[in-house]
């Protein structure tokens, strides 16, 4: 399973933005928080609302660390861990990223 | 040692006041505690029970937080009465057979509603008002009535009558007495209060006294007979003739009770038991007992306090209060029907708006005795603290009465002049002092003061006194309040309004590296957009935009909670032509929309695919729709009643003036959501007064109402000016947005911005109609620039191809999300609820953990 799937040129994604991705029949969302490569991948579905959201929410920075607020009531989870800050019963799964040749790539 | 047994008979609001207290200072250490509660619930808050009817919940009324009990340790036996006290031997049965022993004990009973003897008060249609049980009791009665009445023109009789009044039958009000609230009112306080009952719709009967009750009428299930020979057919009765302390108990065992019913205390409300004290409604004090719960929370501290072995006294308690009852603002101090022998008394009587104020002084004029306040109660917290400090009357004791339109000379009580001893809070007992040293050790908000001191926290009508000290002792210490917006900012949005448009910054990154730190977050980036939307009018979907915009801006839709947008284009003033309302019939049946008039007065469609949005919008702007804006901090619309083209009643073309200032305003980014309502006429059929800008026609032009709301928290509009001619209407609005675009908080509604304006509606007056501040020409060409800028972001978006690309759902697919199911209901369609959906990829919370 250790396979890196193409997603979409890095210049696609806006800083600060995030974009839906399917991955082999999985809805997983890609968050860029700046101009650099630095890139987040993790499931795109809310677990509270059970919608598929995430890559739609603003990307913002709590105890040093990055997080993505659901559009929808703005819970926040964790990029790096998919840990949520409001309830530390959920979380939702991350992905391993990296930016070959300009290219997003995710590995489920 | 081993700890000692403390037993608490009664979980009322008294009860577990004493409990908290005695937790609070550490009496676990000695003590283990077990409490009775006869009743179904825990402790509850009965002076707000009325409130019971607006939100059905016993939770919102509860005073136990979850788990305080159990975390200290607390055995509680919920519904279950104890039935006897056994004094030589230091138990309690109780009626489920339960025995307790006890080292002290605490009479915490209450009081009960006290039923004259009325022939036929037993009937099924016969209630008190009392417990939450009373209350479902009475709402299901009333569902099935059409009228009611309530026996008992007092404080309880008064709210009572509201909630029927509340629950939508015909209500009655019948008090034995020649007047209403006698307790608290004197004579023509009580007329007035009457006359202003009467105007909304409540019969009052005073000088009415029931002989009997019988189940029969020919319009109404009961009729009530009265000793002067008159008849009153109603279908339910409440009584609300008064309460008797609850002093059973006491009795069975022998505690010494006073003369006119109560558990006789001492000053340390210890009973006639050395072992058991007797506190709240069921004590009586010097012959006395109290029907409020002051003087009760007040007992629970003497006796928490002398069981730990430190001094306290109880000293009777102070019985004036302010309410709102019926909408109608009372308030009574002191000596109210000014008694006191050679008291001399001021009075101002307003007959037009039913204002009546009265001031009881001493022969000397230097003491304040009493007030009675009806229809304006703002005076009432200096006026109390005059009254419990003694403090010295101005010269004119009059002036604080007086309306300031009158052109006394303003004597208000500044906090300065209260001793460090004067009560704040009543309820708690918090005194200005508390305060003083909860702010010193760094309690410098409303809130923290409130969780430190408790002070504010009961009936909640001191907290304007509390602010006023809070305020007062910050700007001693030197220091500033602090509204920052969040960690990122050190500043409050009105100066990084300020800060942005002096400094003529363009973009979240500039501003963030000049007066911020970090990297922004969920709060800052929407306001700052927001900001940078309302000064500079840029597109909001740009590059360096994009990341900034909430929810909703950033697609331009509103999100839906199945994560599908809703498409609302604008319909100035609720006009639409048969063909553009064709388009949107064809539109909606293209993409299967569904579709409603929404609460402002034009068509949503809900349910779009987020990768549809350009192509719905394209059809509809092609039709000449543009956006609403349903998705922004902006000028939502302009809602408006048919007017004088149309309407036989109306004097000015509300359409007319609804079309042209949405037009106006349009797009402007604001704080919040604004809406306007325009009224052909004084019928007000547009609600224009429940809005953030109300416009109601005159004879002579129109008038200007500002930051009502009718929201959460529903708010009436005050009139800025009266009888403008359009142009200067125009001219006052354009000043009066831009006004509330640069000061205001994030996400605060007019009507909350207008409550925190100092100096309130007269204040915003001074600034708008004759320019105090100096600012108007500047705010009416920021207005300016805003008009002349206006884009509609659909028609920017959909001519950039690189922004249409984020519309699909996948950066790298054409699929739409297959988790948007539908499921048909009333001939349309709505989100599939979760069971309903076909079991997909779907990850359960369950599964997660």
């Amino acid at each position: 399973m250790s396979k890196w799937n193409p997603v979409c040129a890095l210049d696609k994604v806006y800083p600060a933005t995030g974009v839906c991705a399917l991955i082999e029949g999985k809805q997983v969302a890609i968050f860029r928080p700046s101009e650099d490569e630095q890139i987040f991948a993790m499931d795109n579905m809310d677990p509270f609302a059970r919608s598929n959201v995430l890559s739609r929410g603003i990307i913002c920075e709590h105890k040093e660390q990055l997080w993505v607020a659901s559009p929808l009531k703005k819970q926040r989870f964790n990029l790096a861990d998919g840990s949520c800050l409001e309830n530390e019963d959920v979380s939702v799964a991350t992905y391993k990223t990296r930016v070959k040749e300009g290219n997003i790539e995710v590995q489920l | 040692m081993s700890k000692q047994k403390l037993v608490i008979i009664g979980n009322g609001m008294v009860g577990h006041r004493f409990i908290e207290e005695f937790v609070d200072k550490g009496g676990l250490e000695h003590f283990d505690i077990v409490t009775f509660c006869e009743e179904p619930r825990v402790a509850y808050d009965r002076v707000h029970l009325s409130s019971y009817f607006s939100h059905h919940t016993a939770d919102e009324l509860s005073l136990v937080k979850e788990g305080y009990y159990q975390k200290h340790n607390i055995e509680v036996f919920v519904g279950e009465r104890a039935l006897t006290i056994n004094r030589a031997e230091k138990v309690i049965h109780s009626q489920t057979g339960r025995a307790i022993f006890y080292d002290k004990l605490i009479m915490a009973t209450g009081s009960y509603p006290w039923v004259p003897t009325i022939k036929g008060n037993e009937s099924k249609d016969c209630f008190v008002y009392r417990t939450i049980e009373d209350l479902n009791a009475i709402e299901s009665t009333a569902r099935r009535s059409k009228s009611g009445a309530v026996i008992g023109g007092g404080l309880l009789g008064l709210e009572a009558a509201g909630a029927l009044k509340a629950l939508g039958v015909e209500t009655h009000v019948i008090e034995f007495a020649p007047v209403l609230m006698a307790e608290q009112l004197d004579q023509q306080g009580g007329q007035i209060l009457r006359s202003k009952i009467e105007s909304i719709g409540v019969n009052v009967h005073t000088g009415k006294n029931t002989k009997e009750i019988v189940a029969s009428g020919e319009t109404a299930r009961n009729t009530m007979q009265f000793a002067d020979g008159s008849e009153l057919e109603v279908d339910f009765i409440v009584f609300s003739t008064g309460v008797r302390p609850q002093d059973k108990l006491a009795k069975q065992c022998g505690l010494a009770t006073a003369r006119r019913g109560g558990i006789s205390i001492d000053d340390q409300c210890v009973t006639s038991d050395p072992d058991i004290f007797a506190i709240g409604e069921c004590a009586s004090w010097n012959e006395k007992f109290f029907g409020l719960v002051a003087p009760g929370y007040s007992m629970a501290k003497v006796a928490v306090d002398t069981l730990l072995g430190n001094e306290n006294a109880f000293a009777g308690a102070d019985m004036s209060a302010k309410l709102k009852l019926l909408g109608v603002d009372v308030g009574s101090i002191g000596d109210a029907n000014g008694r006191t022998p050679n008291c001399k008394s001021y009075v101002y009587l307003d007959g037009n708006k039913s204002i009546y104020k009265r001031l009881i002084v001493s022969e000397d004029g230097k003491k304040l005795l009493g007030a009675v306040l009806v229809g304006d109660s703002s005076s009432y917290s200096d006026l109390l603290q005059y009254k419990l400090n003694d403090i010295e009357l101005p010269k004119h004791p009059d002036a604080l009465i007086l309306p300031s339109h009158s052109g006394a000379e303003k004597v208000g009580l500044g906090v300065d002049a209260l001793p460090e001893t004067a009560q704040v809070c009543s309820c708690f007992d918090v005194k200005k002092s508390d305060i003083s040293e909860a702010v010193a050790a760094g309690h410098t908000t409303i809130g923290a003061i409130k969780m430190e001191t408790k002070a504010g926290t009961g009936c909640g009508g001191c907290v304007p006194l509390i602010t006023q000290v809070l305020n007062a002792e910050l700007k001693k210490q030197g220091v500033e309040v602090k509204n920052h917006i969040c960690e990122h900012f050190e500043y409050s949005r009105q100066e990084l309004f300020h800060l942005i448009r002096i400094g003529g910054i363009k973009t979240f990154k500039e501003l963030l590296n000049k007066y911020g730190k970090g990297y922004g977050c969920e709060v800052c980036k929407p306001t700052v957009g927001s900001i940078l939307a309302s000064c500079w009018n840029d597109f909001v979907l740009t590059k360096d935009h994009n990341g900034l915009q909430d929810t909703n801006d950033i697609f331009l839709g509103n999100m839906q909670k199945d994560g599908t947008y809703s498409v609302i284009p604008r319909m100035a003033g609720g006009e639409v032509t048969p063909k553009g309302l064709a388009v949107v019939a064809k539109v909606a049946d293209q993409y299967a929309l569904y579709t409603k008039i929404t609460g402002a007065q034009r068509i949503g469609l809900f349910g779009a695919h987020k990768s549809d949005l350009p192509d719905i919008w394209q059809q509809l702007i092609d039709a000449g729709f543009e956006t609403g804006q349903a998705y922004a901090k902006a000028l939502r619309m302009v809602k408006t009643c048919v007017g004088s083209t149309w309407c036989r009643f109306g004097v000015q073309d509300s359409v007319g003036l609804g079309v042209e200032l949405e037009n106006r305003y349009k797009g402007l980014r604001t704080p919040h959501k604004i809406k306007f309502g325009v009224s052909g006429c004084t019928r007000e059929c547009a609600e224009a007064q429940g809005k953030d800008v109300g416009i109601i026609a005159t004879d002579s032009g129109w008038n200007l109402y500002v930051c009502g709301n009718g929201g959460m928290k529903p708010q009436h509009a005050s009139l800025l000016a009266a009888d403008l001619d359009k142009e200067t209407l125009v001219k006052y609005l354009d000043r009066f947005m831009m006004f509330y675009v640069r000061t205001a908080d994030k996400l605060m509604r007019t009507s909350v911005w207008l409550q925190n304006l100092e100096g309130g509606i007269e204040y915003l007056k001074d600034v708008i109609t004759s320019d105090k501040l100096g600012i108007n020409e500047q705010l009416e060409k920021e207005m300016a620039e805003a008009i002349n800028s206006f884009q509609c972001e659909w028609t920017t978006a959909l001519s950039d191809k690189e922004q249409l690309s984020r519309f699909s759902h996948f950066i790298n697919s054409d699929l739409q999300d297959d988790n948007v199911v539908f499921t048909p209901e009333r001939g349309q369609k709505r989100p599939a609820f979760i069971e309903e959906k076909a079991p997909t990829y779907n990850i359960t919370l369950e599964e997660m953990k």
